[in-house]
């Protein structure tokens, strides 16, 4: 991959909003009190929620709030793939992926779709509104091929379908996560093959159970 | 003790020992890059691969495994050499070959491990890899394509230097070393990183493109820009000092040395004085020795003995200081002293412990509680600062500090900023730990010492701090002056400090006095001094040579060699590295030569006669390279009793880049300077 | 209706493999989640720890490493620093795609099998570490946590007994935080680079406390496996592959689906069955990655009778990893394939360590060439060899993972790499290595 740096433009300032702040308190207490470090992960995920992408006062703050070196916060910004580092398409962030399981199905013509639609990958469109990207395993390899847009995943994709999401994202409409072939979720296409039997699902399985291989002493009381 | 075998040879080790330590142990060279023994262990390089049995079938990282009773150990088989080779071709894919013009050519890991260890060529075919440069401030010269990775330089920078700048961005083959935003490394040691990188990719910036390593001459010597006495050897081609790098000196510097140390070398060859002058009308005229020495004796003759006062500096080694003296007393001259600061420690007679840092340097590692008073430790003495934090970060150490809250790059309490803070210190949560302590240790800075009331504020720490804990005790000595200057120590040592009733070095720069002889000494205000036939020996043409009225041309620290005690009391040699600037002469000789003139001929004709004599009146100088053993004092006879003033107990050293003559010329000082000059006070709670 | 495969219905773990039902709570517990949870709490310890070895059940995150034993290496006694769990739902080995089934879907089987964990190996927090990309998956999960925190399943003064918190965290987008060590590293707020071994998380793993590191699944079929008996579990499977297993069917299926079926199945009868079998028939069958990308290829031949399990696939030669099988048919470009799957690991190094930072590149490369053809044939063993100085010489074994995918295509299919560049050669009146020949 290539080396992630911060852009070139960057915003003169950042401020948490108070939901974004009151989420990651919400975050840094999910960790013992000297391990606010541990927060860093979520708090540029929020960051990037508030402002679309990760800036450099954005960084900033969040090495000031949790007590970091910058260097450490840039470090993690950096490493990992999700954090944006300049600003992404108003209305959609399309991530298609396109590692073996899905190339094998045909997200290079997915691929295809959007660079024709959007533009070239990694970039800003035009009117500002989409970004796309070829992105590694997003693990719904079932569901073949995929993209995710704006946090969810859209499944089972084809050329055609995946024009008609961009097109409802540029209309400002929000199109349906989920697999679009029809199925329920990753099932075989046309019916499951298991998991058909009602029994299942009649309550039978919450009635008492006694434990096989209780020891002993249990037996007796 | 457990026992190992390495390639079949059975060897003993500590417990604790990793693979690598115990191969070499038994004489075996591991190959390593990113393996460093004072850094924590990254196993990263993966350069130190050997094959350890019992253990998997697959080649070990010998740096990070702990050896183990019985471990079979073997550096030379098939598997290993196999998987070196494999290593070094890795490394140098991206490696731009481009030794011709490295400046670590000739002293690089990677060129010497790639002779060892690799294969005879690359088969490696598609484009290398490309990075770009990062600007790490006016010390670090950047070529960052041939960087490999190891993260020395990060562990360093966070771990040693205590400044969490430098990481590892992005990752895989995008990863890239680099300081957040590209600020320069804020540190007072960030030299040591240049040494640390294996490679090319950092490279001493003052010095880039000025050597190639093998045209060298290398001198072992001891460093004098602060008064640690840090173990150097400095590298010279012909008449022009090159470079100065630290040398292992466990006791001292471990294996580092500050920017000052470091870069301030290029200071000696600008501004010098090589030549006698002598004022005529207004202007400093260059002069013959015969006339310059002969003006000098003249004066002294004419001027009576308590009209002359002289002040020696902080570069003086302790030879010229014993001619000087012996000289000056001789003459009936007593207003004579070495404390250009005006520090209220060191009077005639005081035992040496009042004025020594007792613990030692490597003693604050034994320490569990320590308070600073009035002191930028990272300025007036970086290495003992960075012993500390050694210790803060091995734990269970307790730090505090009365006066100024610099950024020491630990954490500490902050229990107040001025004296009336001492008052109330034994009362305070942390005077209490402090007083329970086992090995409690004070650092008092030089700084609030030189103060007017330097002395009562050294019997106040004395009644309020000293008293009320073990500090100073049979086994355990926990007092501490921290000097700056590298002459101080065997100044005071050979009493070079006002006779009985002479007048101290505030009472000589308050003129007044119809001859100063300024011995190096350029610290001083000399604004009151225009009256006075101001003699200056000496080396660069700063504070001192400006006023003079006669200037005798001295040696500088490698230009000689000299004895300096530094500031636990260890008496150390500085070596002669190249000869004196044009007619100047070794400082000494200057006062023999001067002394025959005034027809008191000092008994000595050679440095070995006078070393003699030295040792002789002060058999303190005889023993060489020892940390004395302190004794116990008398902590009453601290200062002297009096009324302290209020105000912050601060360091005196404004920047600490310029701080003596061969540093104030210093370009590279300069640039330092520029960057990064004002002490780092931390912001307010 | 006849049986596809070879599980009943009635020996399924994840009954809500699909989401057709409530993943809430009370359509969790009517299924048989958190049925008798604290009998088996009740039963201490080393009876969990003893049981869970004796069902077989072996660590489904790749490894394959005995679950109980695992829980065995953590320290017998709580001294000053306590005890965590931390689960492993950083799904990100291309081809798997389970774990997210069971935390949208039965997140209370993970929770459960949590806290029996937690109990066990005397831990009272345990860390679910998501990886980012399943936003969804997070907030179903954070969802069944709050439900069982209200139920008062987990939490303070719990009707269990057993003080325990549930975290969930999530990443930000590395494969490498599937390792444990990295995951951990990551969990602590750094960037995800693998610690060296040892220390080993039992001894030293989150903030410097043991630890135990298990998948998802590994923990969430454990409170089914005690309700049923650890019997039961190693009916499944042949001896030394107990149980069920979550099986991801990717590829050139006719329809690619996950399903839990029985350890050991066949491989033509788990397509078959549950796939709709090969795309174009079983005779268009070119190869399959059968667990999960890091595993090397094998051979439509190879699969013929080839039962799914751990110790069949590794006398292959490659391996059942998570049990993510990627099906390639005739159509397929397997060079190709492969240099897809060697970006994926070049663009997922850490960088941390030499071999893998400069050998994933440099595989990369060289695979992007033998597409198109634009190699020499001495190139391949080149290539081999250097995946070979990858392997076993990285910190982690995402070098390994990277040398494995190009040592199956060589080994298998090196004539279609070697046929390329002559067909490539025959083009070109000129191309690399040419002119030397005139020397």
């Amino acid at each position: 991959m290539s080396v992630r740096r911060l852009s070139a433009v960057q915003p003169e300032s950042f401020a948490f909003k108070p939901e974004t702040l009151e989420k990651v308190n919400w975050w840094i207490k999910k960790y013992p009190e000297s391990r606010r470090q541990s927060a860093v992960i979520p708090a540029l995920w929020l960051v990037q929620k508030q402002e679309g992408w990760v800036s450099e006062p954005a960084i900033t703050a969040v090495a000031k709030l949790l007590n970091m070196p910058q260097i450490r916060v840039y470090e993690v910004a950096t490493f990992y793939t999700m954090f944006m580092l300049e600003p992404v398409g108003s209305a959609a962030l399309i991530q298609v992926c396109g590692t073996t399981p899905c190339q094998l199905r045909g997200s290079e013509a997915l691929m295809k779709v959007c660079k024709d639609k959007i533009g070239p990958k990694d970039t800003l469109s035009a009117d500002g509104k989409f970004y796309w990207q070829e992105v590694e395993c997003l693990g719904a390899c079932t569901n073949a091929p995929m993209a995710m847009i704006n946090d969810y995943y859209y499944e089972d994709l084809t050329p055609e379908n995946l024009t008609q999401i961009i097109d409802d994202f540029a209309a400002g409409k929000e199109p349906k996560p989920g697999p679009y072939n029809g199925r329920h979720t990753s099932e075989p296409l046309g019916g499951a093959t298991s998991l058909l039997e009602a029994s299942l699902y009649d309550g039978s399985a919450a009635k008492p159970v006694k434990i096989p291989n209780a020891p002993e002493a249990e037996v007796k009381a | 003790m457990p026992i190992a075998k390495v390639n079949g040879v059975e060897v003993e080790f500590d417990p604790g020992m990793t693979v690598l330590q115990v191969a070499e142990l038994a004489g075996e060279e591991i190959p390593r890059f990113c393996y460093h023994e004072r850094l924590s262990i990254a196993g990263n390089c993966r350069m130190c691969l050997v094959e350890v049995k019992p253990g998997p079938p697959k080649p070990q990282a010998s740096c990070a495994l702990p050896a183990a009773e019985g471990q079979e150990i073997f550096t030379n088989t098939p598997m290993v050499k196999k998987a070196r080779e494999g290593v070094m071709e890795f490394l140098l894919i991206n490696h731009p070959l481009d030794c011709p013009i490295c400046d670590q050519g000739g002293e690089c890991d990677l060129q010497d491990q790639a002779m060892a260890y690799g294969r005879d060529g690359s088969r490696y075919s598609e484009n290398k890899r490309a990075v770009e440069e990062k600007y790490l401030g006016p010390t670090i010269k950047t070529y960052m394509t041939r960087c490999i990775q190891c993260t020395r330089c990060v562990r360093f920078s966070t771990e040693v230097a205590g400044v969490t700048e430098m990481g590892m961005i992005s990752r895989g083959e995008g990863a890239e070393i680099t300081s957040y935003l590209e600020q320069a490394v804020s540190s007072e040691l960030s030299g040591n990183l240049n040494d640390l990188c294996p490679v090319g990719a950092l490279t001493h910036k003052p010095w880039s493109f000025n050597y190639r390593p093998w045209e060298l001459t290398k001198t072992e010597t001891i460093d004098v820009h602060d008064a640690l006495g840090a173990h150097i050897r400095v590298d010279n081609r012909g008449a022009a000092v090159l470079r100065a790098l630290p040398r292992l000196k466990e006791e001292i510097n471990e294996e580092w040395i500050t920017d000052k140390s470091r870069y301030a070398v290029d200071g000696l060859a600008r501004q010098r004085l090589d030549r006698p002058y002598v004022r005529k009308n207004g202007q400093l005229t260059p002069v013959s020795w015969d006339e310059a020495l002969d003006t000098v004796a003249a004066k002294l003759t004419a001027a009576p003995a308590d009209k002359v006062g002289v002040i020696a500096g902080d570069l003086q080694d302790a030879e010229s200081l014993k001619a000087a003296k012996d000289l000056f007393t001789s003459l009936g001259i007593i207003n004579i002293d070495s404390r250009q600061y005006g520090e209220a420690f060191g009077a005639a007679g005081s035992q040496r412990e009042t004025y020594l840092f007792n613990t030692g340097i490597a003693g604050i590692e034994q320490a569990d509680a320590i308070l600073l008073i009035g002191t930028n430790l990272r300025h007036e003495a970086a290495l003992i600062n960075a012993r500390i934090r050694k210790t803060w970060l091995k734990g269970a150490v307790d730090i505090a500090v009365i006066g100024e809250a610099y950024d020491l790059t630990y954490e500490y309490e902050h229990l107040g900023t001025d004296a009336k803070t001492l008052k109330s210190f034994k009362k305070s949560d942390f005077g209490k730990r402090f007083a329970q302590a086992k090995n409690p240790v004070v650092l008092v800075g030089s700084g609030p010492l030189s103060r007017e009331d330097g002395a009562a504020l050294l019997n106040l720490i004395s009644a309020e701090v000293l008293a009320t804990a073990n500090v100073v005790r049979d086994d355990w000595n926990g007092f501490n002056i921290v000097h700056q200057a590298a002459a101080r120590v065997g100044a005071l040592d050979l009493g070079f400090v006002p006779g009985e009733g002479g007048l101290n070095t505030r009472a000589i720069v308050n003129g007044g006095l119809e001859v100063v002889v300024l011995i190096g000494a350029d610290e001083i205000d000399t604004t009151k001094l225009k009256d006075s036939f101001v003699v200056y020996v000496g080396t660069h043409g700063d504070a001192g040579a400006s006023v003079a009225d006669v200037i005798l041309p001295g040696a500088a620290y490698t230009e000689k060699t000299g004895i300096y005690v530094n500031l636990e009391g260890r008496v150390q040699i500085a070596e002669r590295v190249v000869f004196p600037k044009g007619e100047a002469k070794e400082d000494w000789s200057i006062f023999r030569a001067l002394s025959a003139r005034l027809g008191k001929t000092l008994p000595y004709d050679s440095l070995s006669d006078l070393r003699q004599a030295l040792i002789t009146d002060h058999p303190t100088f005889g023993r060489v390279d020892v940390k004395p053993s302190t004794k116990v004092f008398d902590i009453k006879a601290l200062g002297a009793k009096g009324d302290v003033a209020e105000g912050v107990l601060a360091s005196n050293i404004g920047d600490f880049y310029l701080t003596n003559p061969i540093a104030r010329a210093s370009t590279a000082m300069a640039e330092c300077s520029g960057v990064r000059a004002a002490p780092l006070i931390q912001a307010a709670e | 209706m006849a049986l596809k495969g070879i599980l009943e219905d009635k020996d399924r773990i994840f009954t809500n493999l699909y989401g057709f039902h409530d993943w809430g709570l009370e359509g969790a517990k009517q299924r048989g989640a958190w049925n008798s949870t604290k009998d088996i709490l009740s039963f201490g310890r080393d009876w969990i720890i003893t049981n869970v070895k004796n069902s077989g059940l072996r660590g489904r995150g790749g490894a394959g490493f005995s679950t109980g034993l695992k829980w065995s290496f953590m320290p017998k006694e709580v001294k000053d620093r306590p005890h965590y769990l931390v689960v492993n739902a950083d799904e990100s080995e291309p081809g798997t795609c389970k774990d997210r089934e069971i935390m949208r879907h039965d997140p209370h089987l993970l929770i459960e099998g949590c806290l029996i964990a937690s109990f066990a190996m005397q831990a009272h927090a345990a860390y679910i570490y998501l990886r980012g990309e399943y936003v969804h998956e997070r907030e179903r999960l954070e969802a069944a946590v709050k439900q069982a925190y209200e139920a008062k399943l987990i939490g303070k003064d719990n009707i269990h007994g057993w003080d325990f918190d549930v975290f969930v965290h999530h990443g930000g987008g590395a494969y490498i935080c599937g390792e444990e060590t990295a995951l951990l590293e990551s969990l602590e707020g750094k960037k995800g680079q693998p610690r060296l071994k040892p220390p080993f998380p039992a001894g030293a793993g989150l903030y410097g406390c043991p630890t135990t590191v298990n998948n998802v699944e590994s923990i969430a079929v454990v409170g089914t496996i005690l309700r049923r008996g650890a019997e039961w579990f190693t009916s499944f499977g042949a001896p030394n592959n107990a149980g069920t297993k979550l099986f991801c069917i990717s590829g050139h299926v006719e329809r690619p689906c996950n399903v839990e079926e029985a350890m050991s199945i066949p491989f033509r009868k788990l397509i078959d069955d549950h796939c709709g079998g090969i795309r174009g028939g079983w005779g268009n069958l070119k190869a399959v990655i059968p667990g999960g990308s890091s595993v090397p290829m094998i051979t439509a031949e190879q699969c013929e009778d080839l039962p799914m399990d751990f110790d069949s696939l590794r006398a292959l030669g490659s391996g059942l990893g998570t049990a993510a099988v990627i099906v390639m048919d005739k159509s397929t470009d397997v060079i190709k394939a492969i240099a897809r799957l060697s970006y994926f690991y070049k663009h997922e190094s850490c960088g941390q360590c030499t071999p893998c930072r400069e050998g994933t590149g440099w595989m990369w490369r060289v695979m992007e060439r033998m597409v198109k053809g634009d190699a020499d044939p001495k190139e391949i063993d080149t290539l081999l060899e250097v995946t070979k100085q990858v392997e076993g010489h990285t910190i982690c074994a995402l070098g390994d993972a990277a040398a494995w995918p190009i040592q199956g295509l060589i080994r298998h299919f090196r004539h279609e790499i070697e046929d390329r560049i002559t067909l490539y050669r025959s083009t070109k009146s000129n191309f690399a290595g040419h002119s030397i020949a005139a020397e």
